[in-house]
């Protein structure tokens, strides 16, 4: 019964370009992912610092997801490659750390993939869900 | 300490009927820094926006944050409002709990709890803004054009007009275009030569307006107001300022086998050609597939027919390096290749083809001189099948077609149809449908005037299979009204194939940082209310690269992109972002990590003097970043090691704080 009330807490770091349009497209055509998930607006993907994922994680964060433009699509022509090379290391340190590395995702949605956005959140939180609660890098110094 | 002040839109009911807007603003009052907390039925109205004013210098509010729909839709509205109060434009947040919350939850107490955690997180954020001030870079005057079909040639006529000079940049030997190609154009039936020839003749005529054909852009840098463009001019082999377009060399050249892609291969050329007769610029090109003298220097007969001395075998590509204020894209569509749909047999039979395919068998300057006559044997056909959505609406064949409507497939079907039945009333036309789509002034009157006036007989229905058999094309297909299968010996079938961007779009918008969908057209800033602008300033978006479209609808969306690159010309100067990286002269150490990442060289490197221990004075090297030129993406803010650089508007500090109050 427990597991059925763990709400996650989740973060999504959407850049402005693409994926925080492909949230706002599926909104409005009312496609539906857990209230879970909330985010925070980015110029870019690659103005997320790996620090901030971490930081997520140390106040309680139950899973962080990225999302950025396509390969080859970036605004700022190549913001996201910078994004994949810094986020290739941070997996392969959480996975040293021996955190889950599920807990983290990158993933590319574009301006008009309001479905693909709302599929992506869904089967994320379920990933988390399933994760269960962040025990291993919360801080409880964090909390108060 | 921010004083700041909380603004909880309802949106009407879109947000207050799955948000209770109340309990929101009252939960959020206590947050650290608020001062005062109100909501209201639509904040973005006057009436709001009054509010918000009012609210500003009652409680002398230094930050504002606006829980209502994405910052995309109203921003602008916001930050707009707060400057008219006194406070900087960028101390205003905005909580998306419409797009984000409302529009997503049908739980009243989990959207409610979304919306509080979102209005905290904008909070947070809030407390840490500072007033930023935009800098303001000068506008070029003048806006290139990418293609020239007609939706490129009324763009820049248009703001040529206006008095701005405007560069055509088209990869074919000529602008024109598919219009060029079409014989009649619906629903008027007027010749589509008789009212494009005109305006490219104006083009080339125009003084603000210079043409390079056969030419592509290679490479775009800079922003808005600024683009710095390389054009690539490929070597056509003939001089242009001197080829006089008599035609003597397309008629002496002894290369005759060329397939000529105006007629979509249906005829052929010479290796030196003008594409038609009212191409602009009138001027040959060689082929350099094909040519003798070029493949193995064996020949030289245009080179000697040529009394204007206009043949330059040594010609090579050159680049153009030109700047701009502003891009139009209108690089147009293409048929989908029919490889994929062989129960067609038109791999199998020549007298299978496309739409276009039979519009130039139609024109009077086509391959039979507008002769109706099978591809095949020449003879006269009585029995025609057109076949509709090939490619389009292929819900379940995404592999093979597209997912979308064309859009102009009924009505230039609904045109050949009526045409064949006018001109040979002794055929008998078929024309099978999912559904006769004609949405568009006089287009219903001219479908049902094909259908009942002219004797096309349609077909609810979709053909299954073509099967060639001796010189007739058996026809199977499903009557879905009378319920019955259906077989019909044609002597040709025509296929309206769908329609896609034409394949240089990708390129160009990697090139633009445009953005595109999944289908590889353009997207544009906003749907429904900035549906000619790319998300990408500067960039505008004119014809079918943005959608399917018509000629009326292309014609109308370039003279509204032309009036968008007017509105933008006639700027002296553009205020620009100020959400631009910054260093920390007294963290930096002068490493060079974020000058490598940056893809706008905006990050340049001085030495300083400081002040170092017992009065002596150090030199270091330290970042210095070029606001007018860095876009803000924040690259360099995560490769700096040492933490100096920062980006302003979304510094480290800020997002931080998001993250925690996301967290709490």
């Amino acid at each position: 019964m427990q597991v059925n009330e763990f709400k996650p807490k989740i973060v999504a770091f959407c850049c402005n370009w693409c994926s925080y349009a492909g949230a706002d497209l599926a909104g409005s055509n009312r496609l539906s992912y857990p209230a879970d998930v909330k985010i925070i607006r980015v110029p870019c993907s690659c103005r997320v610092n790996p620090m901030f994922i971490l930081r997520a994680f140390q106040r309680g964060a139950d899973g962080v997801i990225i999302c950025g433009c396509h390969p080859g699509d970036c605004h700022y022509t190549s913001g996201n490659y910078y994004t994949r090379r810094r986020m290739a290391l941070l997996f392969s340190m959480l996975d040293y750390l021996g955190i889950e590395k599920d807990r983290m995702r990158l993933e590319w949605v574009s301006a008009a993939e309001g479905a693909k956005f709302a599929t992506t959140m869904n089967e994320f939180t379920e990933k988390i869900i399933s994760l269960g609660e962040n025990k291993r890098l919360e801080d409880l110094r964090c909390k108060k | 300490m921010q004083r700041i002040g909380v603004f909880v839109c309802w949106c009407g009911s879109n947000i207050a009927a799955t948000v209770d807007v109340e309990a929101v603003s009252q939960a959020l009052a206590k947050e650290p820094g608020v001062v005062h907390s109100a909501n209201y039925q639509y904040m973005c109205s006057q009436a709001g926006q009054d509010l918000i004013r009012a609210a500003i210098k009652e409680h002398k509010l230094t930050g504002i944050v606006v829980c209502s729909c994405s910052p995309r839709m109203h921003e602008m509205t916001f930050r707009k409002t707060a400057e008219s109060a006194g406070i900087n434009p960028y101390m205003v947040e905005i909580a998306n709990i419409r797009e984000q919350c409302s529009w997503i939850h049908k739980d009243i107490l989990t959207g409610t709890e979304k919306a509080i955690v979102l209005g905290r997180t904008a909070i947070a954020k809030v407390n840490l803004n500072a007033p930023l001030t935009a800098g303001e870079s000068p506008v070029t005057k003048r806006a290139l054009v990418i293609g020239g079909g007609i939706a490129g040639i009324q763009t820049a006529l248009d703001i040529a007009d206006a008095g701005f000079e405007v560069d055509i940049v088209e990869k074919n030997p000529t602008i024109g275009g598919k219009m060029a190609q079409l014989d009649k154009t619906f629903p008027t039936l007027d010749c589509a030569a008789c009212i494009l020839t005109p305006k490219m003749v104006d083009v080339a005529q125009h003084e603000k307006i210079r043409i390079f054909s056969y030419s592509e852009v290679a490479a775009v840098k800079g922003f808005v107001g600024n683009f710095d463009v390389t054009i690539k001019k490929k070597a056509r082999y003939v001089r242009e300022d001197v080829c006089t377009g008599c035609g003597l060399c397309t008629e002496k050249c002894p290369v005759k086998k060329v397939p000529n892609e105006f007629n979509l291969g249906m005829d052929t050329r010479r290796a030196i050609y003008i594409p038609f007769a009212q191409a602009v610029p009138k001027v040959a090109t060689i082929d350099a597939d094909y040519c003798n003298m070029l493949k193995n220097g064996k020949c030289g007969v245009c080179s000697k027919v040529c009394t204007a001395k206009a043949i330059d075998y040594e010609q090579k590509d050159t680049l153009i390096e030109e700047k701009y204020g502003a891009i139009v894209v209108a690089t147009g569509f293409n048929p989908i290749s029919m490889e994929k749909f062989d129960e067609y047999a038109y791999s199998q039979s020549k007298d299978v083809v496309t739409s276009l395919e039979f519009e130039r068998i139609m024109n009077a300057a086509g391959p039979t001189q507008g002769k109706l006559v099978r591809p095949s044997d020449g003879k006269h056909p009585h029995t025609l099948v057109f076949v509709q959505c090939v490619g389009s609406r292929c819900a379940n064949c995404a592999e093979k077609g597209k997912e979308y409507c064309s859009k102009i497939c009924c009505m230039y079907t609904a045109k050949h149809a009526m045409l064949t039945r006018d001109k040979y009333p002794d055929t008998d036309v078929y024309v099978f449908y999912i559904d006769v789509r004609t949405p568009g002034k006089n287009f219903d009157e001219f479908y049902r005037r094909a259908a009942e006036e002219y004797g096309v007989h349609y077909v609810k229905g979709m053909v299954g299979k073509v099967m060639p058999e001796g010189d007739k094309l058996m026809v199977r297909a499903s009557d879905l009204i009378a319920n019955k299968q259906i077989n019909i010996a044609a002597d040709m079938v025509i296929l309206a194939a769908a329609i896609e961007p034409d394949k240089s779009a990708r390129s160009i918008a990697t090139m633009l940082t445009a953005s595109m969908d999944t289908n590889d057209f353009f997207t544009e800033a906003h749907p429904k209310l900035r549906p000619v602008e790319s998300p990408t300033a500067g960039i505008f978006l004119s014809g079918a690269c943005q959608g399917p479209k018509d000629i009326p609808e292309t014609v109308a969306q370039a003279g509204a992109a032309a009036a968008k690159v007017i509105g933008l010309l006639a700027k002296d100067k553009l205020k620009g972002n100020p959400c631009v990286a910054s260093s920390n002269e007294l963290m930096c150490n002068g490493c060079s990590s974020c000058e490598r990442v940056c893809p706008y060289g905006a990050i340049s490197y001085v030495d300083k003097e400081f002040r170092g221990p017992n009065r002596t004075v150090l030199v270091r090297r330290v970042a210095q970043v070029n606001p007018a030129v860095c876009q803000g993406c924040g690259a360099c803010t995560v490769a700096c090691p040492s933490g100096a650089m920062d980006l302003k508007g979304f510094a480290t500090k800020q997002i931080m704080a998001e993250v925690d109050a996301i967290c709490k």
